[in-house]
């Protein structure tokens, strides 16, 4: 009975967290504007590759390794956007809105919370994933065939990714509590080492060995070569291309499991020291 | 209102100071805005290598990762700046103090700048050195001529930015954030310019950033003249156009919204 309460307490938490969240990225101009915005962007992200791939290609789209760049950089948006939105929550609330801790004192789960306010963000993401996907086949011709899509494989790991990155959103938001402005270029920069490392717009081969190793204990290079299977039906990665979809999904498994452990230690360890310290609600004026 | 000449160096040097002394109140800056930059320049170059680009494109994009920084910083650094100074309250004592705007946002351009560079020298340093780029200057006066005007150009327009953004709300975080990836897009910052068309090209030269990097890859590679949009020379006298223009305009832009503001009362308005 406890348990039950204790769920219906954090799916509150979340559901208010989810809708305030929604309100702070979503209010700020006219819902055309608002939607305007949310397909320029992820629109010109996808072009520079697009672009990229033209000049050496002369245009050939038609290749497998246009759509397999295409559809990893469309769903790494995912990886930045969530990720963002979970560790700047900490500064927004700290530093402009000076509510964090009257949140601290409320009787909710923090880790809830933290998800509850990157649920926007999933869902404006999902919408720009869709729309460059969109874009991808009617305007770039990327092949890819809407009644082949393994749609359960492809559910389950966006599913698993947005747990991931969650964690790891959660992750950064702990290191925010002790740090300043910073915290936004850290979320760039561990993105950015995602980026590179995952093989989000190239085969992880080309890597040099030691950074594929890197690669291969990360999940979200298991997550990235799980959606391309599901969506194009074919891996282009020789590294990856021996693994079943099983064996990747039990990796992946694996992987999160031990970075949602590592996430909870470090969050809980630098929330006691901030705590500790009296940074939960520090002023830094950045 | 009159102000006097060594007051508004002072400061020039006191809004720099801020810049460059108090970002070392959080020391993770040297990670964050050095080693960690170099990441994302180093992914696009690995994408060059998925296709098998010839090598001077790794090249481009070591020279757009560089230059992306001083973007960041015109974006992060001054157009947003006094959304961020208007949040925590300080709006209203710029324009109480007896100094001159211009001041202000030169002292903004002149601190940042700083860790613009270590940023930019960073990502220069070791993407050079990783993937062994392989550089031609073919004449340093003009190489250092073009960047020294991308840069007044690119400030000049961060100082427009900056006047313009600084009554807005949450839409100046916003519009800031809408200005990252097509501007990195439509100004060629990792493949030469003229792959969009003359007419996007052309329109995309009136961001300084654009014509800059053009002749910066014209001058430091031994075929960017292949892949060059216009003549270096052209390029050059556009970018003293371009820096004088910004400059001119953004002191009348800030007369602009200053006199709005106060019009509006929205000097003071926070949490918009």
């Amino acid at each position: 009975m406890a348990g039950f309460i204790k769920t219906k307490e954090n799916l509150r938490t979340i559901k208010t967290a989810g809708r305030l969240g929604w309100a702070i990225e979503s209010n700020w101009t006219e819902p055309f504007l608002f939607a305007l915005y949310s397909i320029v962007r992820p629109i010109a992200s996808s072009l520079i590759l697009v672009v990229m791939y033209y000049v050496v290609t002369r245009g050939k789209t038609g290749l497998d390794l246009f759509a397999y760049i295409y559809v990893g950089n469309a769903f790494f948006m995912y990886v930045y956007n969530v990720l963002f939105g979970i560790s700047w929550v900490i500064h927004d609330d700290r530093e402009h809105y000076q509510m964090i801790r009257y949140i601290y004192i409320s009787p909710i789960r923090m880790y809830y919370y933290l998800f509850g306010r990157g649920i926007a963000k999933m869902i404006l993401t999902t919408v720009a994933v869709i729309i460059t996907i969109a874009f991808g086949m009617l305007v770039l011709k990327i092949r890819i065939d809407l009644l082949a899509v393994n749609y359960p494989l492809l559910l389950f790991s966006v599913a698993v990714g947005i747990f991931i990155i969650t964690c790891l959103g959660i992750l950064l938001a702990g290191v925010s509590l002790i740090t300043a402005h910073h915290s936004w270029a850290l979320t760039e920069g561990i993105a950015g080492l995602f980026y590179l490392a995952c093989g989000a717009i190239y085969p992880i081969d080309i890597l040099p060995t030691w950074l594929q190793y890197l690669s291969k204990v990360l999940p979200l290079t298991y997550w990235l070569e799980l959606v391309r299977r599901s969506i194009l039906g074919k891996s282009m990665s020789t590294t990856l291309a021996g693994y079943s979809n099983f064996e990747l999904v039990a990796i992946m498994a694996v992987t999160t499991l031990v970075l949602a452990l590592f996430s909870h230690y470090i969050y809980r360890s630098i929330e006691y020291i901030a705590r500790k310290h009296g940074k939960i609600d520090q002023l830094t004026n950045y | 209102m009159r102000t006097d000449l060594r007051t508004n160096i002072k400061a020039i040097i006191a809004r720099a100071y801020v810049r460059v002394v108090g970002a070392n109140r959080e020391p993770s800056w040297w990670l964050t805005e050095t080693l960690l930059p170099i990441l994302s320049t180093a992914a696009y170059v690995y994408v060059y290598k998925a296709l098998k680009a010839p090598e001077e494109y790794t090249g481009f994009v070591i020279l757009g990762g560089t230059m992306s920084a001083y973007w960041m910083h015109v974006l992060w650094g001054m157009a947003a700046q006094f959304y961020w100074e208007k949040e925590i309250g300080n709006l209203d004592l710029y324009m109480i103090a007896p100094i001159s705007r211009m001041s202000i946002l030169l002292g903004m351009a002149s601190g940042g700048i700083f860790h613009a560079t270590t940023r930019a020298v960073c990502i220069f340093l070791a993407g050079s050195l990783i993937f062994g780029v392989d550089f031609s200057i073919i004449s340093f006066p003009k190489l250092f001529a073009v960047f020294v005007l991308t840069l007044v150009g690119l400030y000049g327009l961060g100082m427009l930015f900056s006047s313009l953004f600084m009554l807005y709300g949450r839409e100046a975080w916003h519009g800031v954030t809408l200005l990252q990836e097509p501007v990195h897009l439509l100004s060629g910052f990792f493949f030469p310019v003229k792959n969009l068309g003359f007419a996007v090209a052309s329109g995309a030269s009136l961001i300084p950033l654009t014509l800059g990097l053009d002749a910066m890859r014209q001058l430091a590679f031994k075929t960017g003249a292949k892949s060059g949009f216009i003549n270096v020379n052209l390029e050059i006298i556009a970018l003293v156009v371009l820096s004088i223009f910004f400059l001119v305009l953004s002191k009348y832009a800030w007369d602009f919204m200053e006199k709005l503001g106060k019009k509006e009362g929205r000097l003071t308005l926070r949490w918009q």
